[in-house]
């Protein structure tokens, strides 16, 4: 996988810099709390929200079981409805294709709907060695972009930037990319929104070629399904005369039926909404109706050496609803950065170390980046136990093993005495000890969640033996934390 | 090698370890969650419906078949537009009253045309009230996908209670996914700078849905 952020510092050492940052710190707990209450609220709303869980579950686990069967299935299905399927093995070669496909349009710039297959395999800076620019529509990805910045949260990648930050950006370089900022620009969502909506209009209107990626696509049907809320993704999915998608293999369901389920967990748990503003699904291409070239390039780049985990694979179920993110008391005081990849907080602590490997420092310290509270597992759609996944890594780390990279079986070292061991340590004695709210919410919920490890396998033994768990009353630890108002009145 | 056999290939040897299972795929998902949430009468459906479409700041309108043409000559004398856009098929009688002039998207109008163009009236092809969303399948009352993304202004007319479900599942069994969909819950919106929702980013800013039925309804609010 490529897309490690370059010269990416080991997740403790990021961390430590991103919890000394005030105005970082303070955005993302507001927007954590804020949407992390909400979430309740609308999963509250379903009395039936177990079964729709365990089926979601079920679902995705059967794909995986038979992903050969479906994506054969799918591969006809799509073509059979007019559309055209590319098989990538890795980002590279999903470069050269999208690369290769917009070329043979003759034309040098696209529009791109928010896709973290995109951002994963770094298409936009493979495309532009190309000389194509790639534009982002989303909102949040515009302000990312235009502040040649890196994407800080799943759903909502600028979470790390406050209001006066956006205008500053969207006055100062606005004007680089294509219409510039209004005059006399101020600071409300509503006015930079529609200083967004007035710049990108004009690409989306003469775009000629569009790329996206997918939530889900239905092999039985070749279905793709595409969730969002500006409304930029039906721009660019409706309005070019070319469609590229590119989507990893695991994204598949089974059945058209299938998505009752996902249509129904997703949205609640994301932007707590009971349904976003706009879902749009394709099958192939409608004459006469929206882009008559309709192109799919399936990735694995590293999804297949996951699968081949029996543990690690649930991490493949991963709807990327981000609300793993939004409930963790590490990623609440780290932020999206520290993650060093595409896909931060819980579920990148579990995905990225898989996608990529353990070979880098950043990936090696990436399954100590937790305190295995649990609280992403509670909140997890598809019932992913990131914990349980967080300890094997953390045992894969120290202790090598087999694994398999690029298809191939290989054997890791392990990590003792080496640089990854000493990143593995700090990573582990930050996230204990780091904030004491943290340390207080990690023990008590240790104590109720089905996989608690008294003591941490691998290099943060050493550590948790010598501490006691303190004698506390049993309280699950999203009520105390409710409780104490997430820590900071202190625990009682 | 190509790549399909290359990532087929890799599938498969990662699979090497799970047991053969060929329990048929009905067997292994749990369908017992709900078909819908609580039970309601269809007046009561339609109430919701209203509700939640409202909860997403759509405005919402009620009226009767023979009060239609009137109520929607009036939502576009308040938005006073030159031109509406209509789909190939909407029900000529819908329009009667309505004074702005009518075009149709042509397969070579230009996304700049239609730019150029501020409102639009479609039918819809279900209405869900669980979640307050109305789908558009791209039907001859609907037009093609780009004529309710690009006008400012959609007005969208649901007929009830034929059209309206109550949940996401019965919604999908009247879906064809043959043809491309559209979900709708309200007008477009996003909370990218923190988290404050904004109504109206890219598709259109204004979404009134016009629930008609045979009947005068109980409740007209409109
Ligand atoms: S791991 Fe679960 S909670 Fe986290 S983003 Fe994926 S689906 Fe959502």
């Amino acid at each position: 996988m490529s897309g490690t952020f370059v010269g990416m510092p080991a997740f403790p050492k990021a961390a430590h810099e991103a919890v000394g940052n005030q105005t970082l710190r303070g955005n993302l707990r507001h927007a954590t709390h804020t949407i992390r209450a909400k979430r309740a609220k609308a999963v509250a709303e379903v009395s039936d929200w177990a079964a729709l869980r365990e089926a979601g579950k079920r679902i995705k686990d059967h794909t995986l079981r038979h992903l050969d069967r479906y994506l054969e299935q799918l591969e006809e299905s799509v073509t059979a409805a007019g559309g055209t399927v590319h098989w990538a093995a890795d980002a590279e070669e999903a470069n050269r294709i999208v690369a290769q496909l917009v070329k043979e349009t003759g034309e040098s710039e696209v529009v791109k709907v928010k896709s973290m297959a995109t951002q994963e395999i770094g298409l936009n800076e493979a495309l532009e060695a190309e000389g194509i620019r790639a534009y982002e529509t989303d909102l949040a990805e515009l302000i990312v972009q235009l502040g040649k910045d890196r994407p800080s949260h799943i759903l909502v990648p600028a979470i790390h930037r406050n209001r006066g930050e956006i205008r500053d950006i969207f006055e100062r370089e606005m004007s680089e990319w294509g219409r510039p900022a209004p005059e006399g620009l101020t600071d409300t969502p509503a006015e930079l929104a529609e200083a967004a909506r007035l710049h990108l209009r004009e690409k989306f209107l003469r775009a000629k070629v569009g790329i996206s990626g997918a939530n889900f696509m239905v092999a039985e049907t070749g279905t793709l399904v595409v969730v969002e809320s500006e409304g930029n993704g039906r721009m660019c999915l409706t309005l070019p005369e070319t469609l590229i998608s590119v989507v990893g293999i695991e994204k598949i369901v089974p059945t058209w039926r299938d998505l009752e389920v996902f249509l129904q967990t997703l949205p609640r748990s994301s932007t707590a909404e009971r349904m976003n503003p706009y879902t749009s699904m394709w099958t192939g291409t409608t004459d006469g109706d929206g882009p008559q070239t309709f192109h799919l390039v399936l990735l694995d780049n590293g999804r297949t050496d996951t699968l081949a985990d029996e543990v690690g694979r649930q991490a493949l179920r991963c709807i990327r609803c981000s609300a793993c993110l939004n409930v963790c008391p590490v990623y609440e005081r780290a932020g999206g950065h520290a993650y060093g990849s595409v896909y931060p907080g819980p579920i990148g602590a579990i995905l990225s170390p898989q996608l990529r490997g353990t070979a880098s420092e950043i990936d090696a310290s990436l399954p100590y980046a937790s305190s295995l509270c649990g609280a992403c597992y509670e909140v997890c759609p598809v019932a992913i136990d990131i914990p349980e996944v967080l300890v094997h890594l953390r045992e894969r780390v120290v202790e090598g093993g087999q694994v398999v990279r690029e298809g191939n079986k290989v054997v890791l070292q392990p990590a003792k005495g080496h640089a990854a061991e000493r990143t593995a340590m700090r990573a582990a004695r930050w996230a204990f000890t780091h904030p004491g709210a943290l340390r207080t919410g990690q023990r008590l919920a240790s104590r109720t969640r089905r996989l608690h490890p008294r003591t941490l396998p691998g290099p943060g033994r050493a550590w948790s033996d010598s501490r006691d768990l303190p004698a506390v009353p049993a309280e699950p630890f999203r009520d105390w934390w409710q409780r104490t108002n997430g820590g900071k009145g202190g625990a009682k | 090698m190509s790549s399909r056999e290359r990532v087929l290939g890799r599938v498969r040897r990662a699979l090497a370890d799970v047991p053969k299972d060929d329990t048929p795929y009905e067997q292994v998902v749990p369908r017992d969650y709900l078909r819908e949430h609580g039970e309601r009468s269809v007046e009561e459906t339609v109430n919701l419906l209203a509700e939640n479409l409202a909860d997403y700041r759509a405005l919402v309108h009620r009226t009767t078949t023979d009060e239609l043409p009137y109520l929607i000559m009036r939502l576009l004398a308040e938005r006073g537009p030159q031109y509406v856009l209509v789909p190939p098929w909407l029900p000529p009688e819908w329009m009667s009253a309505a004074d702005p002039t009518r075009v149709h998207d042509r397969a070579v109008s230009t996304p700049h045309e239609l730019d150029k163009v501020d409102s639009v009236v479609t039918g819809c092809a279900v209405a869900i009230a669980e979640t307050g969303t109305i789908v558009l399948d791209g039907s001859p009352d609907q037009g093609r996908r780009r004529i309710t993304l690009v006008p400012d202004h959609h007005i969208c007319v649901v007929r009830v209670p034929e059209q309206v479900v109550s949940s996401v599942p019965q919604a999908l069994e009247r879906l064809d996914p043959a043809r491309p969909l559209t979900w709708i819950s309200g007008p477009s919106a996003t909370s990218d700078i923190e988290l404050d929702r904004v109504e109206g980013v890219h598709g259109p800013r204004t979404l009134e849905v016009v629930l008609v039925s045979d009947q005068p309804s109980a409740d007209v609010n409109s």
